[in-house]
């Protein structure tokens, strides 16, 4: 373990700055060659190589090489991030981007051996510890790209749930809530508290839920579909449940969940008639003007 | 001490629920109520808790005794105005006011006490439902 | 867990339930609580302040703001000094009631909220703790 400003890192990164960049940037340019789908400029790889090195002689001065979640390291840490995070962007994979770090291993470890093979025991001590050092920051990259993906997909997740609930209105007084996707506990809540808001700002008396864009129920969304109903009926409307497919049917039977007396309908459009009907309306057909 | 106002609508009588209601003023509602129905013969109660963000077990313990009492007194109730984060509370809480009819609004409730109203007529005139 | 913020109010009369239940809306807007978070928390006060009152012969309520890490919470804890409950597990049950009320109060209050606790003791008192996070 190396202790606070005890290794000879910081002096061989300060000695052979310009040696090194050229060594880490010829490592680099194989890898970087058509991968990702914006060409990364030399130049702009160049200044990044730069600044990584001047951090990381920085951290490498005043701290111990161990402890990358230390202060002193918040400023190399904080480069990989915004690093990782723009070769995410770029269309870079996680571990093209954890390789920027792992690159510099070789011509660090060349400069080791060179300059301290008179000394074979500190050469041991050197490598390994900037092995390490190394190792953890190129997990560090991939730490970030991971979550940076993941607040992606939160994203999407968010927008697909305000796109994929609209409670329409069909007819004066008559709603419809067609619901697509898999439904879970917590959507499913807001989604039911969206409806019954719409039904008393509306005043529409009949509500169809349709859910034949649902794959599959479970116990707690068919309790919150049933809540709903009868929160609806309190209010003074009443729903209508429809696109019930067969393997849903199977389910709700399977889990002994009571439907009780709420009206379904297999098909949204027969529900409608239902609706129509319920609402004291009728279709009919009028003659063709010739 | 203040009373809930109970406004004549027509043929129905309209008592619209807005206060915090401590017990004697549900107690009190109760009876002024009762009397008014049995003064003026009305044949229907709307209860309008459109600005009540809270029902507990009290008060629906009220609206159902106010339904029962009206029904002796053959008068209808209809329930408007309930509103959604109220409706799934009671939900939850497993309460579900027997007796009582709801409506979205006063104009729907009155629709449905109407619609009572006639259907018990044609009962009346020969002791069956027509269809 | 902090505690930030805690008051006390008595509930002795049906006047005091319309003071708690006030209290707890406020607090509960302030805690940024949904609409619907909020009619339950504050229907579930109703009932167990006038629980304490109708069967405990009054007693008080207790509010607490609470912080954990990030989240935060209102617990309400109410106590009365009165007979006590003999059977909890029957005064839990749905449609159970001693008076004439709807028997909903214990058991539904339960429903409506994330953290439910009832301590009480044949002749001296009862004490029920609810708490909603946010």
């Amino acid at each position: 373990m190396s202790q606070a400003g005890k290794s000879r890192l910081p002096e061989i990164l300060t000695r052979f700055e310009t040696e090194l960049l050229a060594d880490w940037l010829k490592e680099q340019k194989a890898d970087i060659a058509g991968k990702g789908n914006s060409l990364l400029r030399e130049s702009e790889l160049r200044d990044q190589c730069k600044e990584f090195l001047s951090l990381l002689r920085e951290a490498a001065r005043s701290d111990s090489l161990s402890e990358i979640q230390n202060a002193s390291w918040a400023a190399v840490r904080s480069f990989l991030g915004d690093l990782s995070r723009s070769r995410g962007l770029q269309g870079f994979s996680p571990s093209e981007t954890a390789s920027f770090v792992f690159s510099v291993k070789k011509p660090i470890f060349a400069l080791l051996r060179r300059e301290l093979n008179k000394e074979p025991l500190t050469l041991v001590e050197e490598t390994q510890s900037s092995s390490e050092l190394l190792d953890k920051l190129g997990l560090y990259t991939t730490e970030v790209y991971q979550k940076a993906r993941e607040e992606v997909i939160v994203r999407q997740q968010q927008e697909m749930l305000e796109l994929s609930t609209p409670v329409v209105k069909l007819w004066d007084g008559i709603l419809a809530l067609p619901m697509i996707g898999t439904l879970d506990s917590s959507r499913t809540q807001i989604v039911m508290e969206s409806l019954l808001q719409r039904i008393v700002e509306t005043g529409s008396a009949i509500a169809i839920i349709d859910i034949t864009g649902v794959p599959t129920v479970d116990t707690l969304t068919a309790q919150h579909l049933l809540k709903t109903v009868t929160a609806a009926r309190l209010m003074g409307a009443e729903c209508i449940i429809s696109g019930i497919r067969p393997q849903i049917a199977q389910t709700i039977v399977h889990l002994g969940v009571d439907l009780g007396d709420v009206a379904t309908k297999a098909t949204l459009a027969d529900a409608f008639a239902v609706a129509l009907e319920r609402s004291g309306r009728k279709v009919t057909r009028v003659a063709k003007r010739a | 001490m203040e009373r809930i106002p109970i406004l004549r609508m027509g043929e129905f009588l309209l008592v619209t629920i807005q206060v915090d209601m401590h017990d004697r003023l549900a107690m009190a509602l109760q009876d002024d109520l009762t009397n008014r129905i049995a003064e003026t013969g009305a044949h229907g109660v709307l209860i309008d808790i459109s600005t009540l963000d809270m029902v507990d077990s009290f008060i629906g313990r009220m609206i159902s005794n106010i339904a029962g009492m009206s029904r002796v007194l053959d008068a209808e109730t209809v329930v408007v105005g309930m509103q959604p984060a109220v409706a799934i509370t009671l939900v939850e809480l497993g309460l579900n006011l027997p007796g009582v009819r709801t409506a979205l609004d006063v104009d729907k409730g009155m629709n449905l006490l109407r619609a009572a109203m006639s259907r018990r007529l044609k009962e009346d005139d020969d002791g069956c439902v027509e269809e | 867990m902090v505690v930030s913020k805690s008051d006390t109010l008595e509930i002795r009369s049906s006047n005091d339930v319309v003071l708690a239940r006030q209290a707890v809306r406020k607090w509960t807007a302030e805690l940024g609580f949904s609409l619907v978070d909020q009619t339950k928390m504050i229907t579930a006060a109703s009932e167990l302040a006038r629980n304490a009152i109708d069967y405990g012969q009054g007693g008080t309520m207790q509010m607490e703001l609470l912080i954990n890490g990030s989240r935060k919470g209102l617990r309400l804890r109410f106590e009365d000094h009165g007979p006590g409950i003999a059977d909890i597990d029957l005064a839990l049950t749905d449609g159970y009631t001693t008076g004439s009320g709807l028997g909903m109060g214990l058991s539904g209050s339960k429903r409506l909220v994330n953290e439910f606790e009832i301590d009480s003791k044949v002749g001296e008192g009862t004490r029920v703790t609810i708490t909603r996070w946010k």
